[in-house]
């Protein structure tokens, strides 16, 4: 079986300072595969890289085992990878569902002329991705806001909505960056069983964390970085018991 | 059924169809008949760069240009070469939108600032060929254009026609085929504005990044919103043209550009309602502060300041805001 997401000695540097260095992992389709180190370890650096938003320095990523180098965003994900943001990356001039309607981009093939006309196939194709669209902010528990806009939104809300958008895309792999921060205990829980699902249904999920409950409860197999390297990987058993990993982190 | 209708998709579109059918009754001479029609052809202008700036978030300072560019393009074609308006009208429009790829494609990766600049200095370019190409422009001193022209029935301002057996003036045809034209071109946009096209251009004023990762090529959108813009400019400058009857360079000048840009902030950007008054507001402001006299543009700079700093979001959509406000404490006390 072929990995899904295979990176190989990836380097990115900004000037002087590596954020990534010589990181190399493979991600298998159906796992639940999360990224973790302190803050600044070049966690989402290595998200940037793998969904295009950073070129490498040195190194290589394969999806599918297609090389990434040349392609941009909007092609990865025509090719099954999505992704949310940290900073969350909402349009704040439309409304909620239409948010998670720009998902189904991809899946909307429409050309000049139906559109200026507004001809019955674009109306029936709006009628359904509106449909699918109100199906998934059930989904991921934001069903309260199907006729909100976006900026009425709560922060925790907003953080689902995210993940809408990106399971609208229908991607092969999603990567989500800190879906927990800034949620409460029961929001986190939530959030937890969303993941859970997610990855139930075939879907590989990429995670970066903080939270080492939720992170050690829903990986198959971690990645810990710390100043840009590779610290240890494997499964959460191997992790916990790694002598490196619990350095790092307890400073001990 | 009143309020089917209320919340219906092309709500704004009836009504508006509704004051251009009741203007008339307002409209005593030719004169008045000639600033509503400006007005309705400008209008339709900003609903297309409203499309670029209100929606994709992008900016252009030099949408003059293709207007002019769409004037000339009328005046030279019908007017030197004996065309037919409509075929000039669509080539015209096919040219400048050719133009608006192949400039868009360049500069439309620039932000802010930097993509104000560069889209003034097309707008200037433009307005500088059409300056010194005498030859074919008239230079400065401009070039008369021919009276709109179909198989041979020609609507101009000057002549009388009769429509479903009434006598009407030419002014009076102009008027009804321009607003028709502003009625097609606020549908257009509409129905691009909701569709898969219109959320792609929206997402991208939105965030950037969230669209390139569902999948939405931005530079495509950034350049094809362009092209659409630049497209409803030159139609509407070839009428503008056929309209006015004689063309000048200031088609094209920086102040046109402006103004345009003005129409947008003011009357709201992404309301496509809101940019149509505020079109109307600034062609109607000039001719209701000309008693003030040298004052008129202390007053109309004033006027402008005013109403941005109090209504920042600009005219229609706050006034849309503070009505709905109103109503549902209405509702609100009622209950």
């Amino acid at each position: 079986m072929t990995a899904l997401v295979e990176v190989k000695g990836l380097d990115k540097a900004f000037g002087g300072v590596h954020a990534v260095e010589g990181v190399s992992f493979s991600v298998e389709a159906g796992q639940v595969y999360s990224v973790i180190g302190p803050n600044g370890a070049g966690k989402t650096t290595l998200f940037n890289l793998i969904t295009g938003l950073y070129t490498p320095t040195k190194g290589e990523i394969l999806l599918n085992g297609e090389s990434t180098a040349k392609l941009e965003p909007n092609e990865l994900a025509e090719r099954g990878m999505c992704r949310t943001f940290q900073q969350m990356q909402i349009c704040m001039n439309m409304t909620a569902i239409e948010n998670v309607m720009l998902g189904r981009h991809l899946q909307l093939k429409s050309n000049l002329f139906t559109t200026l006309f507004r001809l019955p196939s674009l109306r029936r194709n709006e009628a359904a991705a509106r449909k699918r669209a109100a199906e998934l902010m059930e989904y991921v528990g934001c069903g309260d806001y199907l006729d909100a806009e976006a900026s009425a939104m709560s922060y925790g809300a907003l953080k689902r909505l995210e993940i809408a958008r990106a399971l609208a895309a229908e991607p092969k792999v999603i990567l989500l960056d800190e879906p927990a921060a800034g949620l409460n205990a029961v929001e986190t829980a939530a959030l937890e069983e969303l993941i859970r699902k997610i990855a139930d249904q075939g879907t590989t999920v990429m995670l970066v964390e903080h939270d080492m409950k939720l992170v050690m409860g829903i990986s198959d197999r971690l990645l810990v970085l710390n100043y840009g390297r590779v610290l240890a990987e494997g499964t959460p058993e191997e992790i916990r018991q790694n002598p490196d990993v619990i350095a790092a982190y307890l400073g001990g | 059924m009143l309020n089917t209708f209320m919340q219906s998709r092309l709500r704004g579109l009836i009504i508006l169809a509704l004051i251009l059918v009741i203007l008339p009754a307002f409209l005593g001479n030719p004169f008045h008949y000639e600033l509503v029609t400006q007005m309705a052809i400008i209008a339709a202008t900003v609903v297309g760069l409203n499309l670029l700036v209100g929606f994709a978030g992008q900016i252009s300072l030099g949408h003059a240009g293709f207007f002019g560019l769409g004037a000339y393009f009328t005046g030279i074609a019908t007017g030197t070469y004996g065309w037919s308006s409509v075929p000039a009208l669509v080539v015209g429009a096919i040219a400048v939108g050719a133009i608006a790829w192949i400039v868009g494609r360049p500069i439309l990766r620039l932000k802010g600032h930097y993509l104000s600049m560069a889209t003034l200095a097309v707008g200037f370019i433009i307005a500088i060929i059409l300056n010194n190409e005498r030859a074919l422009t008239g230079g400065p001193d401009g070039m008369p254009v021919p009276a709109f022209e179909v198989f041979g029935w020609q609507l101009s301002t000057f002549g009388s026609y009769s429509l479903f057996g009434m006598e009407i003036e030419g002014f009076q045809a102009w008027y009804i085929f321009a607003s028709v034209v502003l009625l097609v071109a606020v549908w257009f946009a509409l129905n691009l504005i909701e569709s898969p096209i219109g959320r792609a251009l929206r997402s991208v004023h939105g965030s950037e990044v969230a669209a390139s990762v569902v999948g939405v090529n931005t530079a495509k959108y950034k350049s094809l919103v362009f092209v659409i813009s630049a497209i409803y400019a030159s139609l509407m400058g070839s009428l503008y043209a056929h309209f006015q009857g004689f063309i000048t360079p200031a088609v094209a000048s920086f102040e046109f550009s402006i103004l345009f840009i003005t129409m947008v902030v003011l009357g709201g950007m992404g309301s496509t309602f809101g940019v149509i008054l505020g079109a109307v507001v600034l062609k109607l402001l000039p001719q209701v502060l000309a008693d003030f006299q040298e004052l008129e543009h202390v007053m109309f700079g004033l006027i402008l300041m005013l109403t941005m700093i109090f209504m920042p979001k600009g005219l229609l959509p706050t006034l849309s805001a503070f009505v709905s406000k109103k109503m549902r404490k209405k509702a609100g006390g009622e209950a």
